[in-house]
């Protein structure tokens, strides 16, 4: 399934989980789980050692996956062994990327991530200045390359990124790094009014952690809601408490449940005029 | 002179999207108000740098080391600049322009504690408030440096991810940046990071090139034939190199910090040194591609020096690139050898030397007679911040020109 046909059907539940963490075999059925419990996309994060654009949580979750083995890798190996249907894009940060196999620049990682079935990347610290080599060997691959839209991103970078964007567009909520809130910001919504000329599935991130925040994201008009802090928690939870991975996959799929249930309260609340296409 | 932000292929702008509005703004400040002196930026701050910096710094013979090495040995000193290091000259620069862009927050990495402090004076000089991130562990090792931080009224935020130290400070600071972008500048310390601070960073140092350029004229009545830095991220490196790049009869040496060994130790992700110019590979770390102390997956290494300023796993991007082309020669000094320099120059000159600098002196000791009858020394800060750790590490080894500290043994 192509990450335009997982937005096609009403709206997407994308959660992001890392890799590996805090084992290979928890983890695999971590993501199992999101799927069970809804999951139209998986973004799957491979654990950079300096992940800048991270808020504790899921740097304490990088930090669980890299001491548990992760490599890239492994992470190949990772999303060969995953048992789901839903796309999986893969995270990570540049150098991971740009350093894999002997060649220099992106193309080995990128054939690599096609061979194994990943359908699209977010690279957080990749503007849109720098990615022309990412975006010629995920074109010639065929894979998606999203990139994040900022509240302070507008005029001509707007443009400059929605011109290379594919798959989806990662709406971030607020200004900052990831991590779960009590609330959702109110820069939501004129992120979405700057993106609604653009003929692209909109999904927001940063701060979603509950169904209520789901439903009120996309009644605003989201075509896909990203939760990772939120569901990381649970993941860490489980670790610190040595839940069995069944407990904490349990609690991972209540809780994607709720949130997909409350993406899609949020399409039939929407007033009429808010429509998309 | 990069006015697009890439040296070779080293450079560039690797951030998150949040940040990118932020640094194009302050790309179009660096172009009006550095390099384009509007409103007087640049008057103002050579202004500032005298008065408050007390610049120029002197450009001295060495008469006991020029004795030693049978050539003509002169020194730097920006150890007298104010605060005890060249780190005041960018520090002073980036507060300054954040004045003049309007913004109403500094905010600053530190390893060391340099940066951190040379920031701090300024923000406190300059009437602006300023957060300093700073390791953990940097924070236990360099007491003193946190005590002056406070007293001039800023803000010490532990990083506690992490080894704790320069590295994680860096990405720290980025995320507090990437919230607060709006109001905030981010005074990054060193020649590294995103376009444009690694032309603006040097452009503030570069004083101390163009400062030992001219006083090289007058007391020798020619260019050095070698000028020598300590390189870590290299902002004196970069500040005592930048106006000798077009003179071809002086060799550069930018002298790392070999640590304990250059061996690496990929299975534990350890790399005992911090010599990224000699033993790194290309890649792409805190916004910038450039040369880095990485595994072989692309994971960045914790470095090692006996240095806090030098404990860096990158390099700034120009100065990778003028390696590269041949332009600058990239040697390297262990802890042993520039510890025991940092005791020669104590003794020999009545100078106390930062550990950083002492790189460049252990690399004179070694090899003077490559260096031609005309060298100069960057000397980047003075070693008063280094004593505890100083007297601690000679304590571990056997260094035949220590004084004996034995009875201070147990009760440092």
């Amino acid at each position: 399934m192509s990450l335009a046909d997982a937005f096609a059907d009403g709206p997407a539940f994308v959660p992001y989980l890392v890799a590996g963490d805090p084992d290979y075999e928890s983890s695999l059925e971590y993501v199992e789980a999101l799927e069970r419990g809804g999951a139209d996309v998986i973004e799957l994060g491979l654990p950079f050692s300096e992940p800048i654009a991270e808020g504790p949580t899921i740097q304490n979750a990088i930090v669980r996956a890299l001491e548990g083995g992760m490599t890239p890798e492994r992470y190949f190996e990772f999303v060969e062994d995953l048992d789901v249907s839903i796309p999986v894009v893969c995270m990570t940060y540049y150098n991971l990327i740009y350093r894999y196999g002997d060649a220099e620049g992106p193309r080995p990682f990128v054939e690599k991530a096609a061979d194994v079935g990943i359908e699209g990347f977010v690279v957080p610290d990749l503007p849109a200045e720098e990615a022309d080599p990412l975006r010629e060997a995920c074109d010639e691959f065929g894979l998606d390359l999203v990139f994040i839209v900022a509240p302070t991103t507008r005029g001509d970078r707007l443009d400059r990124i929605m011109r290379q964007v594919s798959g989806y567009v990662y709406v971030q909520a607020r200004l900052g790094t990831t991590g779960a809130k009590s609330d959702v910001s109110d820069q939501t919504g004129s992120s979405l009014d700057r993106l609604s000329d653009y003929d692209v599935p909109k999904a927001v991130g940063f701060g979603i952690s509950s169904g209520e925040h789901a439903e009120r994201i996309v009644r605003g008009g989201a075509d896909g809601i990203i939760v990772g802090s939120a569901l990381v928690d649970i993941v860490a939870q489980g670790y610190e408490n040595d839940e069995s991975a069944k407990t904490t996959a349990e609690r991972l799929e209540t809780l994607a449940h709720e949130l997909k249930s409350g993406a899609i309260d949020g399409v039939s609340q929407r007033p009429p005029h808010s429509e998309r296409t | 002179m990069s006015v697009d932000g890439k040296f070779g292929d080293y450079g560039g702008q690797y951030v998150p999207e949040a940040l990118m509005p932020a640094i194009e703004e302050l790309e179009d400040a660096y172009e009006r108000y550095v390099l384009n002196n509007e409103d007087g930026f640049m008057d103002e701050f050579r202004t500032r740098l005298r008065d408050f910096g007390g610049r120029p710094t002197p450009l001295q013979r060495a008469d006991r080391l020029s004795e030693r090495y049978d050539r003509e040995v002169y020194l730097k000193r920006e150890d007298l600049v104010h605060g005890g290091a060249h780190k005041l000259n960018n520090a002073l620069g980036q507060v300054l322009l954040a004045k003049y862009m309007g913004k109403d927050r500094i905010i600053a990495e530190t390893g060391a504690g340099q940066h951190g402090t040379a920031t701090a004076m300024a923000c406190a000089h300059l009437d602006m408030p300023c957060e300093v991130y700073m390791g953990e562990r940097d924070i236990n090792r360099q007491r003193p440096n946190v005590f002056r931080m406070k007293l001039n009224g800023s803000e010490v935020n532990p990083v506690t991810v992490g080894r704790g130290t320069l590295k994680e400070a860096i990405s720290e600071t980025m995320r507090d940046w990437a919230t607060n972008v709006e109001d905030t500048h981010y005074v990054i310390g060193s020649v590294v990071g995103p376009h444009p601070f690694p032309s603006m960073v040097r452009d503030f140092q570069s004083v101390i090139s163009e400062e030992a350029r001219t006083q090289a004229r007058e007391k020798m009545g020619r260019l050095p034939d070698a000028v020598l830095a300590c390189a870590g991220g290299g902002s004196n490196t970069m500040g005592a190199f930048a106006e000798f790049v077009e003179d071809d009869e002086t060799e550069l040496y930018a002298v790392e910090a070999g640590g304990s060994t250059l061996d690496v130790d990929e299975e534990a992700g350890v790399a005992p040194n911090s010599a990224s110019l000699t033993t790194g590979s290309e890649g792409v770390l805190h916004g910038a591609r450039t040369r880095l102390l990485q595994d072989h997956d692309g994971q960045i290494m914790e470095s090692h020096s006996i240095s806090s300023g030098l404990d860096y796993a990158g390099v700034g991007p120009e100065l990778a690139h003028l390696v590269d082309t041949g332009r600058v020669t990239a040697v390297n000094v262990d802890d042993d050898h520039a510890l025991t320099a940092f005791h020669r120059l104590s003794q020999m000159e009545g100078i106390i030397p930062a550990l950083e600098s002492a790189h460049a002196f252990g690399y004179l000791e070694e090899h003077s007679e490559e260096l031609g009858e005309f060298v100069v020394v960057n000397l980047s800060g003075r070693g008063d911040k280094d004593l505890e750790s100083a007297i601690e590490e000679t304590y571990e080894r056997d260094i035949d020109i220590a004084p004996n500290m034995d009875e201070f043994t147990g009760g440092l």
